[in-house]
This record gives C-alpha cells, structure tokens and sequence, in this order.
C-alpha cells in the first residue's frame, strides 16, 4: 500500500457525506427520534400537564413493586448468565480445532435461532403436562404436577437462555487475549490456580465482564417476550403492564410514561457505562 | 476405571493423578452447553411426532403437522406478510444503509459520536419503547398492520448490523483503488460501483442476510404493530403459544430455525470468505 498524499484531495467531503446519510438521517427522524419523544410529550401532556403519570407510577405501590421485580429480575439473569458463561467463554478461548466448533456451534445454534420458538420449547418443557412433570409424575417421584411454568423462576431460566450468547461473547473476547504463558509463568512462581484465577484472570477479564453483564441487564430490563409468554399474569413486570396498559386498558398516557421512564433508565445507564459498550467505538474510533 | 473398583474412589490411592477440579469445570461446561442446545433441539424430533408436542420422545415419524401449516390459510397469509416485509427491509437496508457505510469509512462525517450513537440508538433503546412508540404514533393514522410501519422499524432494527459489516469490509479496501479509477475519468459513483462494490460484495450479501433474518424473526414490534387483519409469523407464534399451543407450532418452530440458523451461517461464512480471500491476495 502507498501513502496515499495524492489521494486524500480526492476524499469525499463533508458536504458528499453529509448528503449520503440523509436518507438514513430522515429515516429515524421518522421512526425513531420523533415517535420517542412524542411517546415522552404524550406522558407528560395528558391527562392534564405536569407529572401526574409518573406521580402514579411512584405513588401507588403495585407500580414499585412491578418496578422492583423487574429490576430484580434483570439483575438475577445478569448474575445467573455470568455464573453459567464464564466457564464456557473460558472453556471456549482456549479449547481449539473440533472441539472449539463444537463449543462454538452450541453458543451460535441457539443464538440465531427465534426467541419465540425458543420460548415455545420452555413451555413444552416446564408446562403442568410438560417433559419435566411428565418425567417426575412418571417416575413417582411427585404425585400432583409441579407448577413450573408462570412463575417467575420460568421467566429468569427462559430470559438467562435467551441472553446469555450476549454475555459469553464480549467474554470470550477478553478472555481470547489473555496468553496462556501469563497463567503458566504465574504457576511456575508458585501461585495457586484460585490465586492465578483471582489475580491475572480477573482483572485482565474485568472489562468484558463489565461489557457482558450490562448488556444483559439492560436488555432484560425491557425484554417483553419471555416475561409475557413465560411469567405470571399475577406478577407482572414492567413490559407486561406496558403492554396491558397499551392494548387492553388503553391508558395510552400512562403507558407513554412507563416506557418513558424504563427508556430514561436504560439510555442514562448506558451512557454512565458508555465506556464499555464503546458505542462511539463500534464504527472505528477515527475522530 | 475398571469395573471391579470400589465404588468410593477416595480411598484408593489413584495411580494416574486424575485432576478433580478441571473435570468439575469441563463437566460444569459441558451441563451448560446442554443447557443452551436443549430448547432448540426439543422442539424438532416432536414436530415429527404422531401424537403432536406433548409427547417426548415421540412415538413415530409423521410429517402431517407441516402438512397442516402448509394447508392452513391463516398460517399461509402470516409466512407471506412476513416474507414480504423481510424483502422489502433488506431492499431498505441496502439503499440506506450502504452510502451511510461509504460515508463513515471514505467520508468526513460531522459530529461522529453522535452519528453512532444514533446509528446504535435502536438496540440501546428498548425494543417495547421503539414499538409503543411507533403504535402510538401509526395507530390515530390507520397505519397499524401497514407495509410501511414494519418495514420502518425492522430496517432500523438491521442498520447498525448491516453498516458495521459493510464498513469494516470497506475499510479493508485500498483506497488508492478508487482513487485511480476516479483519476481515469470515472466518476465517484462509477468508481464505486465498478470497482469498490465486486471487492466488498460478500460483505454486503452477508449484511443483507443479516437483516433478513432480523425482520423475519423479529417478534417484540411485530406483535404491537401487527393488526387484527396483518399479522406477522411471528406474531401469529406469539398468540400460539400464548392461548393453546398446537401441534402444528413445533413444525413451524423447526421450519424457522432451519431458516435462520442456515441464513446466519451463510452470513458468517460469506464474512470469513471475504477475509481468507483478502489475506490470501498480495495487497498491491
């Protein structure tokens, strides 16, 4: 490759630029930035002006608590999903040929295949005639049917496998870059292998952990598939009630503003963090 | 371990040193991977199966509930809608989203931060916000269940994947290549598509991929903007599953993960082709 002098003069300009992106500019203007901050306007404008929406959502109990339990729930996915991918990420940065296709294989199938149908396949599983009461009641082990499905224990083990691709990779990103010569030096000087985990791993690791672990909160936080398909009607979580409020009592307002707030939430939280989710990044930090 | 040793192992002292802790971690690894290809894998062999879902393992072989899709009217009116909308965000994404990858890559693009931070804004963003939004928006409008609607917030939902594949690739391209083309009298456009556009088009196949099978699987905004007449397959799954989920729904399940999954795999692969073929040509 030359060092190209002659050819920066004939670099698109920012006019040209400017020009290309405008269909894409237009487009979320129209689809995103003012359907977004109308949602906002309309929570804040009606019933009558003023924060009465949102006094709602603060004031009346069931709303905190619907609050409360998302929260909590996201946070438990985030915790269970690290628990579960960190071992793999690990297993898969350092096992190689075949068996790195295998692992590699396990992570992707269920990455790309559709929430919904695997949603579907943890009704199957955990429903009142489903595979696991049919084992247990089949063996004797139980005689009536375990409630497994509605709960929200069916909601963090359908909203953990949903997500966890989405912490295992940005670990296994990390963990890829650590040399294997790093531990064996630490070994050699007597360190123990709690002590090499605890000490080397970690800290090199920290950021994809940090990386993982945010992703999969935040997207929990406003996940409404698992929640409306495998969580219980009588507890509800942030998405449901938006949807009941959207669709069945039609409290277009009050829905406005528990998205609003959810959004507020999610978009403050990502920004605190910005660092590591390098959204300003992705693109290839040419400033 | 021969079969005559004696069932509690701690007691005899072993001849070769067998490391307890790595086989806890790979058997914890492997439960894991169990985990994670469980679902996906249930669902298929009962789509085969005689009796429908409820039954595991099945009992034979049938293929009468994909028959039974195929026949159905409703299902046929949903898997149409659906394919009609993926086209038409793949053919959105490309027009859209290609000079947007030529821009950030060959161009200077005022306030960048900011520009990715909008580009990335419908995956930050929660995809119920981005949905109630646009229903509340389309809804006094008559616009729900439209073309329109879905295809405006599917392609949204596929730019960030699609320009971030096209403009690595792009980046991977010389640029002095363009350059000569342009100082032989072609001009920007030209130089583009006759010489840029063949060196990345494996890329930009990969992304189209990418956002086919965004749209097409794509359920949360489906479900809101879906109408009582214009339901997508994924939002026809969703009421499935929801009130009584039919035997047909595994066949279905199997259908769409086939798609997908062979879909991304073209994608992924037609990226790393792109790559070995770069690495293996002498950059002039």
């Amino acid at each position: 490759m030359s060092a190209g002098g002659a050819s920066n003069a004939k670099g698109l300009g920012a006019a040209g630029s400017a020009l290309l992106v405008a269909p894409f500019l237009i487009l979320m203007a129209l689809g995103f930035l003012y359907p977004l901050l109308d949602l906002l306007r309309l929570s804040v404008a009606e019933p009558e002006l003023g924060l009465s929406n949102y006094q709602r959502l603060v004031e009346e109990p069931v709303y905190a608590r619907v609050f409360l339990r998302t929260v909590w729930i996201a946070f438990a996915t985030a915790v269970l999903a690290l628990i579960l991918g960190f071992p793999v990420a690990w297993f898969m940065a350092r096992a190689s040929g075949w068996t790195a296709a295998i692992v590699a294989i396990c992570v992707l199938l269920p990455f790309w295949s559709s929430v919904l149908v695997r949603t579907a396949a943890w009704t199957i599983i955990l429903g009142r005639e489903g595979i696991i009461n049919t084992a247990l009641t089949g063996s004797g082990l139980t005689r009536q049917p375990l409630t497994l499905l509605y709960t929200q224990g069916a909601v963090l083990i359908g909203m953990t496998h949903a997500l966890i691709p989405f912490m295992i990779l940005p670990l296994y990103g990390a963990l890829r870059a650590i040399p294997r010569d790093l531990e064996r030096a630490a070994q050699v000087m007597g360190a123990g292998r709690v002590a090499v985990f605890v000490e080397i791993i970690l800290p090199i690791a920290r950021a994809g952990i940090v990386t993982g672990f945010l992703i999969v909160f935040l997207t929990a936080l406003g996940f409404f598939i698992t929640p409306a398909l495998l969580g219980s009607p009588q507890e509800q979580m942030i998405v449901t009630l938006v949807s009941q409020q959207v669709r069945e009592v039609l409290d277009w307002p009050f829905a406005a503003a528990i998205v609003s707030a959810l959004t507020l939430a999610v978009v403050v939280i990502a920004s605190l963090f910005s660092r590591y989710l390098a959204f300003d990044r992705v693109l290839g930090g040419r400033s | 371990m021969s079969a005559s040793a004696p069932p509690v192992a701690v007691a005899r002292p072993p001849a070769v040193k067998v490391d307890a802790g790595a086989l806890t971690a790979r058997a914890y690894v492997y439960a894991v991977l169990v985990f994670l290809l469980l679902p996906t894998l249930i669902i298929i062999p009962m789509s085969f199966s005689p009796k429908g879902y409820l039954e595991f393992p099945p009992s034979g072989f049938t293929l009468h509930w994909y028959a039974e899709f195929f026949e159905d009217r409703r299902w046929q009116a949903a898997t149409v809608l659906s394919f009609k909308i993926a086209f038409a965000t793949v053919a959105a994404t490309l027009l859209v989203g290609t000079p947007v990858a030529y821009a950030i890559v060959r161009g200077r693009l005022l306030m960048k931060p900011a520009f990715s931070v909008l580009l990335m804004g419908p995956i930050i963003v929660p995809h119920i916000a981005i949905a109630v939004a646009l229903y509340l928006w389309l809804a006094p409008l008559g616009l729900v269940g439209s073309l329109f609607g879905f295809v405006l917030a599917h392609t949204m939902l596929a730019l960030p994947f699609f320009v971030f594949t096209v403009a690595s690739a792009l980046s991977q391209i010389d640029q002095e290549l363009e350059a000569a083309a342009m100082s032989c009298g072609a001009s920007r456009l030209r130089a583009f598509f006759e010489v840029t556009l063949p060196l990345i088009t494996p890329s930009v196949l990969s992304g189209s991929l990418f956002a086919f099978v965004i749209s097409f699987d794509e359920p949360t905004i489906s479900f809101f903007l879906s109408s009582i007449r214009d339901r997508t397959l994924p939002r026809r799954m969703f009421e499935n599953i929801e009130h009584s989920l039919t035997p047909e729904l595994p066949a279905i399940a199997t259908m769409l993960t086939v798609l997908s999954v062979a879909l991304l795999l073209g994608a992924f692969l037609l990226t790393r082709w792109e790559k070995r073929r770069r690495q293996a040509a002498p950059s002039s």
